[in-house]
């Protein structure tokens, strides 16, 4: 079960020839699908891609209905090998995943089917994760399009223009044999727009025909002396081709006037920023009419010659706006224009920084500047020549008021009390070295836990360990991994690898039930029932099957005590080989998102339901925050008491708490204090219930007033 | 401007064409709603003859970090603007801030600048680990967000928006909402944002009361400003009346007419210090308490504010208020206590709530609590002391709801008659003394010294190890007395150092603060 409901966008997947479809690009780009007839999707989640699979695992009806068969899966590389359909069967297919990570697992198999090319169309839907938003290294995927001869689109973030290009992606690769990248950045995955729908199609060729007369073509297999072939096929026959379906469908655009002095080549993707850099100097209207010559690629793999020399022909200079480093495109521009003998002057990474996103106000500087450079009398005088504005005085004392925000375990997240557990055993077993995974859990890193050296990507926290394999060393590793990393590839990459080489290490498998950081997607090991996926395979049982001896499963993360005993049993047993401990509790966000509506429906018709909070004792609690350095819950607080016998605000358990009981469980096991309590309130008591109470308050009332008639009380 | 060729009559270099576009940045901590006051937004538009468009960035800031949404929009003319997709610095005109200090980030960032921007902002605070986990006081100066951020936008719009939405039962999306209407800066009228509110379909009536709440304090927030800095006020012990049996009542006035020699200026707080102490023991407690007033008043005098007199009166009642078994079962089980409970849980009188208290007592604990000669028997045997522990120290959940369990927590306050008799009274009242005595003796030649010394006191805090932690700050710092005594910045230095401790929790800052001291010792003594 998703993080949240889907079940809207799925009814705009039914528009039909006419209809105004409103909503996100990523979702536009899944209708597209759809429209364009495709046969089979497959991916695997991650930002800013995940809405696509959201919506598609909540559509089984339509999907099934149009005989489009949709997959979750297993890992990138699966999804693209899926591609392998298109190779010798005329149907359309698409996998989608985040780049560059989804990109660099999806790789080998993209390098397979690239050689072979494809007969049906195979488009693969890249979530650019750079810029603002990112959660990962900033690259750029352009460089696999480069290395494997696959053509890339990067089309104009509006949601028309991103529908054009899925239809035109098919298109392309059918006319040219060989598999698309779609590349969409963040803010055009999640860009609130709208498009005229058509109707969907269903394949020409589903997958149950192409089973039932199979086709197979030896020279289409990556093998010597086939491989070969391909190679010379990329460059003679597929580019050739490909260029000239570009050139003949247009779909590169041109804007502004047909000629001029100057001129701007753009990335299909920074249509917007540029046109609002124009608008600002007053050289576009509104509608992104433009004083200036623009060339906006749509298509930034292959480059079209002919069409970048007639753009430059009358031209004194041109600026390359591309964002990101390495500027391939500004080399690649730069080289068919020498080539050419063109006298043009190309600039790009100067005024425009050499890497980082291109925000607003970086792109209106960068155009200025060229234009000042280039065509002054383009820009008024207070364009050509602004004083700097001085920065404002607010800066200085602000950056230091102002705290970082980082991302962080949601309220009663059941990481929280492993890594609370984990800093508690090193308290007494002194420091350890750490490696981290991908996923909610990396967020350890962070204060108040700052546990955890490296991470080397999805999947990879243990093998990343797998060096410190000294058994005459006195102390282990521990490594975390995450359950959607486990299945991704840590299964292998990590278990497997520790178990063949002996490592000696402690590994930490934390399972939330679900691919929780994307937006909590079921998988192998969710305990949900699922309409469509087989799950229910426990992690503990998949390690014991790949050779681990030493496995302890922990059902209810919270118990910090016994957490912490499990991890200093596993760091301190004289059994050799990996120790992994599978500690799983659910997703909070998930659980409840599907508690919440059924704990208010049976309390609405009378059940008896018990919903626990945690307090404070504001008068036992000295206000040393120490339950804050283990915990870091958003609903631990602090507030200041009006007593002027205080100094220091105390802690304070606000209303969004949900009753996990980690900072209760923690002060019992870090022996912190005797302020914390639970509350648990009986909705709809029974008869007994409320005999019990009146009978308890009457007696701890009689104790009560017994005490306080013998003493002072202040009031 | 010649030679240079227009398309459409667009004078090169002409005015900003943008003008007609309104720019909304909306920043907020991930899981505040956002995206919903976002597509609030955006159906207010879009029912209303405006074109729009809007941006997230759902990733990984949606796990409490701090993200933004972005708005355009523009009056439907039939063709479709080009808007941006990302807020730029100095080109937004509506910044829209869920706690305030992503006000400040705002700020920081350059999307609020004086020239056009009008900033709505929640001034609540929702702490970042990083105030949180401080020992002493972490929290940011918001005053000065808000002051700054005053300064720095056009127009401000700031009151707490978080309350009336958890009053109301909702999330602050529909309080922003409400601000932004009340604010009247987007040019539609009030009951087209109820109408989107309505059309929501979820939590239809909480949001409405929590936007009906903003809309009205937005309309009046413009008059009244953010006032002037609230300066840091000492808060007024409030008047209490002390009941009880008359014997007691008698013996407790005759403590109130001893404070009314005390110096005017400290007595209210000298009066908090004598209920604390009273109410932790009893009245004779009491009477100790102001002797040790009394000689600390003795030599203090007005032109000094009566500061040692003040500071000790605090710190005293805390010493002597020690957080032993006994404190912590009398302060649970009180019929205050109670009540307390019910009304941070919202809960009336014949709610059912069950309370289950979280405690781990070690032998450290248990030992305290017994006669000081087998206390300390047993403390000088740590093989008899490890054994008892292992048998103590574990986590107990006891229900104090329950009479068994309430029972249990009654009789171990029920000790607290024979308290002065226990080891943990012993070694509390030893460390006090000679702390105090050393204030006094060393204000003598030092007044200013004597009282940084009685501050050292706040160090003190928490329980078992946090607690042993504190005691090893406090020695460190003191520690320090025998390089500092004589220098006229001795004070100053010893406040520094307390400050230190409480920046980090093993003391890292006090640490490098005391090596400062030796090596600056060192220098002069080397001149």
């Amino acid at each position: 079960m998703a993080e949240r409901s889907f079940a809207a966008e799925v009814e705009k997947l039914k528009m039909g020839e006419g209809e105004v479809f409103r909503g996100e690009g990523i979702l536009a780009i899944t209708k597209a699908l759809l429209e364009c007839g495709v046969g089979y999707v497959g991916g695997y989640q991650g930002a800013p891609i995940s809405h696509l699979m959201d919506v598609l695992a909540d559509a089984q009806p339509i999907l099934s209905e149009l005989g489009v068969h949709f997959e979750a899966s297993a890992s990138e590389a699966a999804a693209t090998a899926m591609l392998a359909a298109s190779v010798h069967y005329p149907i359309r297919g698409a996998a989608t995943f985040k780049g560059t990570v989804g990109v660099n697992v999806a790789s080998d198999a993209l390098a397979n089917l690239a050689s072979g090319g494809v007969t049906g169309g195979a488009l693969i839907i890249i979530g650019e994760d750079y810029g603002e938003g990112s959660s990962i290294m900033q690259e750029r995927s352009h460089a696999f399009a480069m290395k494997s001869q696959v053509w890339e689109l990067d089309p104009r973030p509006n949601l028309p223009s991103i529908v054009k290009a899925v239809k035109d992606g098919f298109e392309l690769s059918e006319a040219s044999n060989t598999p698309v990248i779609l590349q969409v950045r963040i803010r055009c995955c999640h860009v609130h727009g709208r498009f005229t729908a058509s109707d969907n199609q269903k394949p020409a060729m589903s997958v149950a025909d192409a089973l039932e007369n199979p086709r197979r073509d030896t020279g289409r297999i990556v093998l010597p002396p086939a491989s070969y072939a391909h190679e010379q096929e990329k460059v003679a026959k597929r580019m050739p081709a490909a260029q000239a379906f570009v050139r003949e469908r247009k779909l590169n655009e041109f804007f502004g006037p047909a000629d001029g002095k100057v001129g701007i080549i753009l990335q299909g993707g920074m249509y917007n920023a540029v046109i609002r850099a124009l608008q600002r100097l007053g050289l576009a209207d509104l509608y992104g009419e433009s004083s200036v010559p623009l060339y906006v690629m749509n298509v930034t793999y292959p480059l079209v010659d002919g069409e970048i020399l007639d753009f430059c022909a009358d031209k004194d200079a041109v600026l390359m706006v591309e964002e990101g480093q390495p500027n391939y495109l500004e080399q690649a521009v730069g080289a068919i224009l020498h080539k050419a003998g063109a006298k043009v002057t190309l600039t790009g990474k100067g005024p425009l920084p050499l890497a980082g996103e291109l925000t607003g106000a970086i792109m209106l500087e960068g155009c200025r500047s060229f234009l000042a450079a280039h065509a002054p009398h383009l820009l008024n005088d207070k364009d050509r020549a602004p004083n700097l504005e001085s920065s404002p005085a607010t800066g200085s004392k602000l950056a230091e008021t102002v705290p970082m925000r980082p991302p962080g375990f949601c309220t009663g997240c059941p990481e929280r009390p492993i890594f609370a557990a984990t800093k508690l055993v090193q308290q007494e077993l002194g420091e350890h070295h750490i490696a981290s995974d991908i996923g909610c859990h990396l967020f350890s890193i962070m204060p108040p836990f700052e546990l955890g050296a490296t991470t080397m990507g999805f999947g990879l926290g243990p093998a990343s360990a797998s060096a410190f394999n000294a058994p005459d060393a006195k102390r282990r590793s521990i490594s975390f991994i995450g359950d959607g990393g486990f299945w991704h590839n840590g299964l292998t990459t990590s278990i497997g690898n520790a178990v063949y080489n002996r490592n000696d290490g402690v590994i930490v498998v934390v399972d939330n039930h679900y691919s929780a950081a994307t937006g909590g997607q079921d998988l192998m090991s969710s305990r949900a029932g699922n309409v469509s996926k087989s799950t229910n395979h426990p992690i503990a049982e998949a390690v014991k099957g790949i050779g681990v001896k030493w496995v302890r499963q922990i059902d209810r993360t919270y118990d910090v005590g016994r957490m912490a005993a499990t991890l200093k049993e596993a760091l301190t047993t004289p059994e050799t080989g990996p120790k992994v401990i599978v500690a799983s509790s659910e997703c909070m966000l998930n659980r409840q998102r599907r508690e919440r509506p059924l704990q208010a429906k049976a309390i609405g018709n009378g059940e008896r339901v018990i919903k626990p909070r945690f307090g404070v004792d504001e008068d036992i609690c000295t206000g040393d925050h120490a339950c804050m350095r283990l915990s870091g819950c958003p609903s631990l607080s602090v507030k200041k008491l009006d007593d002027p016998l205080r100094d220091d605000p105390v802690a304070h358990i606000d209303q969004s708490c949900v009753g996990c009981g980690n900072c209760g469980e923690v002060a019992v096991a870090a022996k912190l204090c005797p302020s914390f309590y639970r509350a648990d309130r009986v909705h709809n008591p029974t008869g007994f219930d409320r005999f019990l109470a009146r009978l308890r308050s009457r007696v701890i009332g009689w104790l009560q007033a017994r005490r306080e008639a013998r003493r002072l009380v202040f009031e | 401007m010649s030679g240079a060729v227009t398309i459409s009559g667009l004078a090169p270099g002409g005015e900003d064409s943008t003008r007609d576009i309104l720019k909304i940045a909306i920043m907020a901590v991930g899981g505040q709603g956002g995206g919903v006051l976002t597509d609030w937004i955006i159906e207010l538009a879009e029912r209303n003859g405006y074109r729009a468009q809007a941006t997230s960035v759902a990733g990984v800031a949606q796990r409490t970090g701090a993200t933004i949404y972005y708005i355009e929009m523009a009056p439907d003319t039939g063709r479709e603007p080009v808007f941006a997709l990302s807020a730029a610095a100095g080109d937004v005109d509506i910044v829209i801030a869920a706690e305030l200090m992503e006000a400040g980030r705002a700020v920081l960032r350059g999307f609020v600048t004086p020239d056009r921007t009008t900033l709505i902002a929640s001034s609540h605070r929702i702490l970042a680990v990083s105030e949180k986990i401080v020992p002493g006081d972490g929290s940011r100066d918001g005053w000065e967000v808000l002051s700054r951020v005053n300064e720095a936008s056009k127009r401000l719009v700031a009151f707490d928006m978080e309350r009336p939405a958890v009053e109301a039962g909702t999330v602050i999306s529909a309080s922003l909402f409400g601000a932004v209407s009340g604010s009247g800066v987007l040019p539609f009228a009030k009951h087209a944002f109820e109408e989107v509110i309505r059309a929501g379909g979820r939590g239809i009536e909480p949001s409405l009361a929590a936007f009906e709440a903003c809309h009205r304090q937005a309309e009046a927030a413009e008059a009244v400003g953010i006032g002037p800095r609230p300066e840091k006020t000492v808060a007024r012990p409030f008047e209490r009346v002390a009941k009880g049996p008359a014997a007691l009542v008698g013996q407790w006035t005759g403590l109130e007419r001893r404070v009314a020699d005390l110096p005017e200026a400290a007595r209210p707080l000298i009066l908090a210090g004598l209920r604390k102490v009273v109410d932790f023991q009893d009245v004779s407690y009491g009477a100790e308490y102001l002797d040790l007033i009394d000689r600390a008043a003795r030599l203090d005098a007005d032109e000094y504010g009566w500061r040692f007199t003040l500071v000790a009166a605090k710190h005293v009642a805390n010493a002597m208020a020690y957080d032993d078994v006994i404190r912590v079962a009398d302060l649970k089980t009180r019929r205050a206590r109670g009540r307390r409970i019910r009304d941070e849980m919202g809960a009336d009188g014949n709610t059912v709530l069950g309370v289950t208290e979280f405690l781990h007592p070690r032998m450290a604990e248990i030992c305290g609590m017994l006669p000081w000669r087998l206390g300390q028997w047993i403390e000088a045997r740590p093989g008899l002391f490890a054994w008892l522990d292992r048998r103590i120290s574990r986590g107990r959940f006891v229900r104090s709801d329950t009479v068994f369990g309430y029972l249990m927590l009654w009789i171990l306050a029920s000790v607290r008659p024979w308290r002065r008799g226990l080891l943990r009274h012993k070694v509390e009242h030893a460390h006090r003394t000679e702390w105090f005595e050393r204030a006094l003796l060393i204000r003598e030649e030092d007044y200013a010294l004597g009282v940084e010394i009685l501050e050292c006191r706040r160090l003190i805090k928490g329980y078992s190890d946090t607690r042993d932690r504190g005691m090893s700050k406090f020695d460190r710092v003191l520690s320090a007395l025998e390089h500092l005594e004589g220098r006229d910045d001795a004070a100053d230095w010893l406040r520094r150092l307390r400050e230190a401790a409480l920046l980090d929790e093993k003391g890292g800052a006090l640490d490098s603060a005391l090596e400062a001291i030796r090596a600056e010792r060192l220098d002069r003594a080397a001149e």
